[in-house]
């Protein structure tokens, strides 16, 4: 049961249990019409949150303005306010409290209408799950889509879908199973690790706190039970440890005390650590704390705040960030990075202005080097463009004024996210979720491709009932990859149509994939430098793996300028199925000489 | 490890104080003397030790607060060794404003609203920290931790500055300021089992006794010296009471209560949230008259 207090129960023990409860924060989002305010409401109201004077009021409202015909109107619990509603507030977060006996709840509640990116990353950053309100006369709508994609942009992993009004179509088993199929299979695309549909009615409480009586053929759980028992994401304790440097603390000249929240990881007395950007090395000598408080800790996790000593008189200061050394790595420290930007001012974003940028507790100023794409939030698609306007959610290129130590948001949320504030107006102009660091280095480059190749849109569920075996067999064919690289003019472009022809004319299934015909579309976005042709060349071989396993031969006529980029395009492929074809050698074989070559490895 | 919501609610408090003292040049923390000021403070002195915290404490003194407030307060400071600012709007004490012939709103305006806008201009105060909680209202729900004031000490709900992560915003221009509210998101009752967990110790007049009440247009007041005239009829009797938010004493009511501990105060209001629970059918008669509108042709 969710009563706050049972009965039977001592103050002691409830207190002894209470103290120890977890904390979940989670948001909800959807328009009103979808009946959020009546899910919140159901909420409160059903695990006792709700004061006797509360409920006066709320008794008195519903006769008045409710839309229940005159019974109690849950939705004005949280909409109700007029007065803020003229004050045009309505449009921001709100946020509410609830305890259950087994968890304390914090709600983002993200009103669904204007402003949806803004107020949908600003809820999405402090919590970790969703809940998207679906009208189940409506179905997964536009905006159903919208709040799967931002929460997955901010590492959300827990996304839950209300399918509400469910009173409304009867309680139709099949229209839930529909709306439930469509919604998992976005969420798959998207790489949400969790997401579960509930059939409800807020207006009846269906499947809100407790199973209702009219879905049977529901057997998960219902919305509260969800709240109380999904694995609460902390930033894990056996991740790299990270702490950025808030305040030093220097009461006496005895003790110098680095103040800060553990981002992530745990850090225990006697560990050795690296403090970034500096890259100095020491041990840490105490987690400091008075003795009216317990005495110093031997271990601290995230996200609790904490004071370190150190054994050495290093260098250390606000904006430091304190990391672990070995295990899974280092942060990384560079001066241009790039960043999945949600753009909140009403002026526009363009590449050149400068803003001050928080990361961490570190502020610096920042340049924006470019725009590479703005994000279609409906269709996902990215749009080239070099400016960001209010609400658009984009990729962009930064340059510091000084190095800085950051993680990918993926890997460490405290480390990886970044607000940039308006150095005129003061205004917190955008979020930001760090991708990759250092654009510019071969190291960074290798990272774009292991990076960016980890897929952030999975591949549908469930695997093809026609094997290679098969495909093989009908083709008559092993399926293989010729990548013909070199300068424009060496003439693998020509090559590789006179390749083609060949194996077509022997009966053979083959494609060919041209760096000119990518740029007309699929790379669209991309320029002509090295790190660009690059991506180029690992665009084409996603491409190519995806053909060879439909058993087709593929013909690749790439720039493919650097033989980093060219191993990592083998290493994609597999280099059992790859055959490499230098075209601006002078002994490079000519088309007979090839195409027998080819003829002779798809046997 | 696992950390309970007190832990994560704890951890969260310090790191706003810390940024506060990093971001701002001359931050002050507001110290009204509750429960809720008992818990910011406590958490202030957690945050920078064994340094003391490196801001003032300030205290906006209406002249009419509870006299143990006043005693808790200095004994507290005193205790602590705490450098603690008293301001007294003067120009209001001149004016002879109080709660008694002016009504609570005038006095609250001039004695604290304006005492508190002077006293922060006096300082070059850009930062003011204060104990307000996002549950204690409905227009609190939308407040900013990190909360924008202009030059005139106004807030606009409109243009409020968003708030991601832990990343918060802490510039501002000459004469502008920020308001802190480290206790943002803790409840009424995580403010009570966090005093119990820290044994931190309150004014006593959260804890019922034998007290001297007038009662008054169904308010309990507590006569706490000779400045509140009876009316005719009115009369003093001893009444085992206590409160459960501490101010100007003409203005705050107490509640009849025998809870004279602190579990027996939480338990209170547990016991009172409970019963607030029972006798609501309403599930069942909503869902029957959809049933019946939906058969007349509702949707």
């Amino acid at each position: 049961m969710s009563l706050a207090f049972t009965s039977g129960e001592s103050v002691s023990e409830y207190l002894d249990r209470y103290e120890r409860n977890e904390l979940l924060r989670f948001l909800t989002c959807g328009s009103v019409d979808d009946g959020k305010s009546t899910l919140i409401g159901r909420l409160l109201h059903d695990t006792g949150r709700l004061y006797d004077d509360h409920l006066k009021a709320l008794e008195v409202e519903s006769r008045v303005h409710g839309t229940q015909g005159g019974a109690l109107d849950l939705a004005l619990v949280v909409d109700g306010l007029k007065a803020e509603r003229e004050q045009g507030i309505t449009i921001d977060v709100a946020w509410r409290y609830f305890a259950t006996a087994r968890r304390s709840f914090i709600i983002a509640d993200c009103p669904g209408h204007e402003q949806y990116t803004r107020n949908m990353a600003t809820g999405a950053s402090h919590c970790q799950l969703a809940i998207t309100l679906i009208d189940a006369r409506n179905g997964v709508s536009t905006q159903t889509r919208r709040h799967a994609f931002i929460a997955s942009l901010l590492g959300i992993r827990h996304v839950v879908a209300a399918v509400n009004k469910m009173d409304l179509v009867a309680w139709g088993e099949g229209r839930f199973r529909e709306i439930e199929r469509e919604f998992l299979d976005y969420c798959a695309r998207l790489g949400i690790a969790d997401p579960i549909a509930v059939p409800v009615s807020a207006l009846t409480g269906e499947n809100i706190v407790t199973r209702g009586s009219h879905t049977p053929w529901y057997s998960g759980a219902p919305v509260l039970e969800l709240l109380e028992s999904v694995a609460v994401d902390r930033p894990a304790a056996d991740a790299s440890f990270r702490m950025p440097v808030q305040y030093v603390i220097r009461p006496t000249l005895e003790f110098r005390g680095f103040a800060g929240t553990i981002a992530s990881g745990s850090v225990k007395a006697g560990d050795r650590v690296r403090i970034l950007p500096s890259g100095r090395e020491t041990r840490v000598r105490r987690i400091a704390r008075s003795h009216e408080d317990g005495g110093d800790l031997t271990i601290a996790v995230a996200p609790q705040s904490v004071v370190l000593t150190f054994e050495d008189e290093v260098d250390c200061s606000r904006g430091d960030v304190v990391s672990c050394l070995g295990g899974s790595g280092d942060a990384l420290v560079a001066q241009t990075f790039e960043a999945d930007l949600v753009w909140m001012d009403e002026s526009m974003l363009t590449a050149g202005q400068t803003f001050l940028l928080k990361v961490g507790t570190r502020v610096t100023p920042a340049r924006i080097v470019r725009v590479r794409h703005r994000v279609d939030v409906d269709t996902l698609e990215p749009q080239v463009t070099d400016t960001l306007a209010l609400n658009d959610i984009g990729r962009v290129e930064f340059e510091t004024e000084q190095a800085i130590a950051f993680d990918p948001y993926r890997r460490i949320h405290g480390t990886g996210s970044i607000i940039l504030i308006d150095r005129l107006t003061n205004a917190t102009a955008a979020a930001g979720m760090i991708r990759t660091g250092d654009a510019s280095d071969a190291h960074a480059r290798k990272a774009h491709w292991q990076t960016e190749a980890a897929p952030t849109i999975h591949p549908p569920v469930g695997q093809s009932l026609v094997t290679a075996k098969v495909r093989a067999e009908r083709w008559r064919q092993k399926p293989i990859a010729i990548l013909l690289y070199g300068s424009s003019g060496s003439g693998k472009t020509m090559r590789a149509f006179d390749l083609e022809r060949g194996l077509w004319q022997q009966g053979h299934a083959v494609v060919v994939l041209d760096g000119q015909m990518l740029r007309a579309g699929l790379s669209r976005d991309l320029s002509f430098t090295d790190e660009e042709r690059s991506e180029n060349l690992r665009r084409a071989s996603e491409m190519a793996r995806i053909l060879l396993d439909q058993g087709l031969i593929v013909i690749l006529s790439m720039v493919a300028p650097s033989p980093e980029a060219r191993a990592l395009a083998s290493d994609l492929i597999g280099a059992e199925r790859v055959v490499m074809i230098d075209c601006g050698e002078s002994d490079s074989p000519d088309a007979g000489a090839l195409l027998r070559m080819v003829s002779a490895k798809i046997r | 490890m696992q950390l309970t919501h007190l832990d994560e609610l704890e951890a969260e408090a310090i790191h706003i104080l810390r940024e506060s003292a990093a971001g701002f040049e001359r931050p002050v923390l507001m110290y009204s003397i509750g429960k809720d000021s008992t818990v910011l403070l406590h958490l202030a002195i957690k945050a920078f030790w064994p340094a003391k915290p490196p801001f003032p404490f300030l205290h906006i003194d209406t002249t009419w607060k509870f006299r143990e407030m006043i005693s808790f307060r200095d004994e507290t400071m005193k205790r602590l060794g705490l450098d603690l600012r008293v301001h007294i709007n003067q120009e209001g004490v001149r004016q002879g404003v109080s709660p008694i012939t002016h009504g609570s709103k005038v006095h609250t305006d001039v004695m604290k609203t304006q005492g508190l806008r002077q006293a922060l201009e006096a300082g070059k105060f850009d930062a003011a920290i204060g104990g307000a909680r996002r549950d204690e209202e409905k227009s609190r729900a939308k407040e900013r931790i990190f909360s924008f004031r202009d030059r005139n000490h106004r807030w606009d709900p409109k243009n409020q500055r968003p708030e991601l992560w832990n990343l918060f915003n802490t510039r501002v221009n000459e004469g502008e300021s920020i308001r802190v509210f480290p206790l943002s998101n803790w409840t009424e009752l995580d403010i009570w089992l966090y005093i119990h967990r820290q044994k931190l110790s309150v004014v006593p007049l959260y804890f019922a006794k034998e007290r001297p009440i007038v009662e008054r247009d169904g308010m309990l007041i507590m006569r706490d010296d000779e400045r509140f005239p009876l009316r005719a009829g009115e009369r003093i009797e001893q009444r085992r009471v206590r409160f459960r938010t501490l101010g100007c004493y003409p203005l705050s009511g107490a509640i009849e209560s025998d809870a004279d501990t602190l579990e027996k105060v939480i338990e209170e209001m547990l016991v009172a949230r409970t019963s607030e629970r029972q006798g609501r059918l309403i599930d069942h008669d909503q869902s029957g008259s959809m049933e019946e509108k939906k058969r007349e042709g509702y949707f």
